[in-house]
């Protein structure tokens, strides 16, 4: 997807006139348009953008663009994106003509969605029935040594129409999977979209893998790891806007994907995101914001609180399924002893009836063990998967600050910046008062200008946090209720077949005479 | 700190004594001071050796331990299978886990902090009355038993309502006590290898040896077993205040999953004292009728020098009379042992056959009865 032909400049550049035009769009049709056909021959800045998303996608473009009521094109390259501080990818929203489109369009790239458009996205979501079913499945082993990899069959399923058919599937490897959340955090986390984290790399879990030991394990690893990866892959087109991105459907759909390098772990990309996270995290403690919506705080608070106990939920569930695995372990070894015992024991009844026992526990033995699984497979992932999605939400609310401190910034540079333009009017060099006073002019203009973006754009984070969080708690306790009753479930079964057993056994301990 | 009535624990190992009235022995109270545990013995007896014919001392574990040596020491007595010992209380693991419990009070919840408090007064509890049962389990088996039921000591024991100040074992007397049985197990390795004239006798020797070890096995295992299961019920609890305090469901759903944590406790407490303790008992059990058959060889070995040292003195024509008396009396321990020997390990296997189906039975039934309603609480809870 990232497609060095398509060189950032060229579109910056196209932006920068439009920005400091006054004017908009001369025609608000053309960006309506959705096929390259359509597009007026005297808007240059549109036709870039049209021809340039055509090749983008595979499909047709008409197709894509009935159903959308908006669309995102991809144009800077992965490096660019992990360097540059603000996004950098430009959204062109298409609009029914009925809707104002007005002040955002064409304005730098931190605008992005508009109010109108994410309502579309709504209205559309009620009429449009949620049908897409991605599974992951398949794991291979590819290549040898070192440079192995697993590949996954990623085969989605829908009848939503922002596919072309209705059933397909590609083969991806993890560094795939990193890669597309990179893309996606990279272009809506800063404006408040709850991005669904990708499952964790583990050196060692791979490394074993690569090796190629084919033991239980290993085994276990790769069931987690594509379990994981399908709950991520599920997570994220659930996401209404993200799921109509473009680096999703592409990773859904075609069949070659640009390997994603900077996400390995040792790259220098890596390297430079760990230290833009240490800076980050430094920062954070130096901005003070001055909370005007108490929404925000208390929502903040209560995310805190669910964070320290969501982890302390699955630490203890982590621990009861070493307590289970551990507890099948020894019933298995209990089980041994006793037919031991049973055959030593030279009373015939009592020793057949001791054999039994064993026998029992042997199965409950493997019962337990079953157990342990569902503990670890519904709940323990699905609190991983919690622990980490509320970091990403952390992360949201900081984006909000971080907007808001630019705002600030902005204004604070606006104040000065009017001070030296008054501080100017009582020189008395005149010659150069009108040169000075001229560049004064244009420098609080331009500040004006980003000082009502700033507020725009803390606004619209604001907004969309909100939508994101109440759609997020939704979601969690959805999903929450579904793994639990799944979890119950599984204990009524355990319990049934324990009860079977035991009464198996009951009449051959009345036996004993 | 605590006491207890004898009507509200059960017993942990029923070894299916008769209870007639001529004597009948029990434990009727118990007091758990600091480091030690005052049980009251309350004997009914209609023989005429009591002054009384109800009547109740106070006894500690120091005192069982010293009447259990009695009947060990007297050479009367080895002709019987004298009933193992009762273990030392031991309060320590749990009392360790109260203190840590008391320290990190403050760092958790009011809730959580009270729940704790609660499931450890529990196990202390558990142990309390478990150590209370096995001390009356070996007071009950000499009680029932034809001849150490007349022993002066343990008429003594039950009656003398003073302090019997019979002090631990020092560490002089410990050590020779270590010492005593090295000598006793090289000893009985040696006698093990005299093939036995008694089929009977050589069978059982074999039996004992290899269910005794079986039996070993079986109990450190189901200990291990049984551990795991507490340990996964304590994770089942913490998991549900967790849940709980999420609030995510309502408070019902919560509350069902907590009954199955308490549920799941139950099981590892009644598995633990059908199966564990039944095993542990007759580990002793058997370690005890090992004991009586290395004394029955160990008699043997001696009747069997005395007839050598008579065929010597005779040969010698020099102190064959001392040396007739000694080999008499060496034949006539020898068959008085294995005689009585022999009776008793008959009831031996009568009695564990019992014990061990009355408590499987039980265990059967108590994990059907769990099982029944965890499922039923799990169902009503979704």
């Amino acid at each position: 997807m990232a497609d060095t032909a398509r060189d950032p400049p060229p579109e910056s550049t196209d932006f920068q006139e439009l920005e400091d035009g006054e004017d908009l769009f001369p025609e608000p049709a053309a960006t309506q348009e959705s096929g390259p056909a359509s597009l007026p021959a005297e808007d240059i800045s549109t036709n870039s953008n049209g021809p340039k998303q055509d090749s983008l996608f595979d499909d047709d473009p008409e197709d894509l663009f009935a159903e959308a009521t908006e669309e995102v094109s991809l144009d800077s390259p992965e490096r660019d994106v992990l360097l540059s501080d603000g996004p950098s990818p430009a959204i062109t929203p298409i609009t029914p003509p009925t809707s104002v489109i007005t002040p955002r369009i064409g304005l730098a790239h931190d605008d992005m969605f508009t109010h109108s458009s994410f309502d579309e996205i709504e209205e559309e979501e009620g009429g449009d029935s949620f049908d897409i079913h991605i599974a992951v499945s398949d794991p291979e082993k590819v290549g040898d040594g070192m440079n192995a990899y697993m590949a996954y069959k990623v085969t989605t399923k829908t009848s939503l129409s922002l596919f072309k058919t209705d059933e397909f599937s590609v083969k991806r490897r993890f560094s795939d999977f990193l890669g597309l959340h990179s893309k996606l955090a990279s272009k809506y986390l800063h404006i408040g979209y709850i991005v669904p984290p990708a499952p964790e790399k583990s050196i060692v879990g791979m490394t074993k893998v690569k090796v190629g030991k084919e033991d239980q394990s290993s085994n276990e690893f790769v069931e987690k790891r594509r379990s994981a990866l399908e709950r991520y892959l599920m997570r994220t087109v659930k996401h209404p806007i993200l799921l109509k991105d473009p680096d999703v459907l592409q990773f859904l759909e075609s069949s070659e994907l640009p390997r994603a390098v900077s996400t390995q772990a040792l790259s220098s990309a890596g390297l430079l995101r760990m230290v833009n996270k240490a800076a980050d995290a430094v920062n954070k403690m130096t901005i003070k914001m001055n909370e005007s919506d108490a929404w925000f705080e208390e929502k903040q608070q209560h995310f805190e609180n669910l964070d320290v106990q969501l982890r302390k939920l699955h630490a203890s569930v982590e621990s009861l399924v070493c307590h289970r695995k551990e507890l099948s372990v020894n019933t298995a070894q209990f089980a041994k002893s006793a037919a031991m015992l049973g055959n030593s024991e030279d009373h015939t009844a009592l020793s057949r009836a001791l054999s039994q026992l064993a026998e029992v526990e042997e199965k409950i033995d493997q019962l337990h063990q079953d157990q342990a699984n569902a503990d670890f497979y519904l709940f323990s992932e699905l609190l991983g998967d919690y622990v980490r999605l509320i970091t990403a939400v952390k992360g949201v609310f900081d984006h909000r600050m971080k907007t808001w401190q630019k705002w600030q910034d902005s204004q604070l540079l606006l104040q000065k910046k009017r001070e030296a333009e008054a501080k100017l009017q009582f020189t008395n060099k005149p010659d150069k008062l009108q040169q000075a006073k001229d560049e004064i002019k244009e420098e609080i203009e331009e500040l004006e200008g980003k000082v009502q973006q700033g507020e725009r754009d803390f606004e619209q984070i604001s907004k969309t946090i909100r939508k994101e969080v109440s759609r997020f708690e939704k979601e969690r306790v959805k999903d929450f209720k579904t793994i639990i009753i799944k979890y119950l479930e599984s204990l009524v079964q355990t319990q049934q077949q324990l009860i079977k057993y035991w009464e198996a056994f009951l009449p051959e301990a009345k036996a004993i005479s | 700190m605590s006491s207890l009535q004898s009507d509200h624990y059960p017993r942990a190992v029923n070894v299916d004594l008769q209870t007639d009235a001529t004597l009948q022995v029990d434990i009727s109270d118990a007091l758990s001071e600091r480091d030690k545990v005052k049980f009251t013995v309350h004997t009914k007896s209609t023989l005429p050796n009591f002054k009384q014919n109800e009547f109740s001392v106070v006894r500690q574990h120091e005192e069982f331990i010293w009447l259990h040596d009695s009947f060990v020491e007297n050479e009367d007595y080895a002709g019987y299978i004298i009933p193992p010992a009762p273990p030392r209380p031991d309060f320590d693991a749990s009392r360790e886990k109260l203190q840590k419990l008391g320290e990190g009070e403050g760092s958790m919840t009011k809730e959580e902090f009270t729940k704790m408090k609660q499931e450890l007064e529990a196990e202390y509890l558990a142990i309390f009355k478990k150590t209370v049962a096995m001390h009356e389990v070996f007071l009950c088996r000499v009680a029932a038993h034809p001849v150490l039921r007349k022993d002066l000591n343990f008429h003594v024991f039950l009656e003398y309502n003073q302090d019997l100040s019979v002090r631990g074992k020092n560490k002089k007397e410990k050590l020779e006590d270590f010492f005593k049985n090295v000598v006793k197990s090289a000893d009985g390795v040696l006698v093990a290898g005299v093939k036995d004239v008694d089929d009977f006798f050589e069978h059982e020797k074999t039996f004992l040896l290899e269910y005794h070890n079986r039996v070993k096995d079986a109990s450190a295992k189901s200990d291990r077993m049984i551990r795991s299961h507490k340990n996964a019920a304590d994770d089942i609890n913490r998991i549900a205040s967790s849940l709980y305090s999420l609030g995510t469901q309502d408070s019902t759903d919560v509350c069902k999953y907590e009954h199955t944590h308490k549920i799941e406790a139950r099981v590892a407490a009644d598995e633990d004292l059908k199966l564990a303790d039944l095993l542990k008992y007759y580990l002793r059990e058997s370690q005890a009728a090992k004991d009586l058959l290395y004394r029955r060889s160990r008699s043997l070995v001696d009747y069997e020098n005395a007839n050598k040292a008579l065929d010597k003195a005779r040969a010698k024509n020099r102190d064959v009379l001392q040396a007739e008396t000694s080999q008499q009396l060496c034949c006539h321990k020898f068959e008085k042992i294995s005689e009585s020997a022999k009776q008793e390990l008959i009831d031996f296997k009568t009695r564990r056959v019992a014990a061990f189906r009355k408590n499987l039975v039980e265990l059967a039934e108590l994990e059907l009865k769990h099982a029944k309603v965890k499922g039923l609480v799990t169902v009503r809870s979704r």
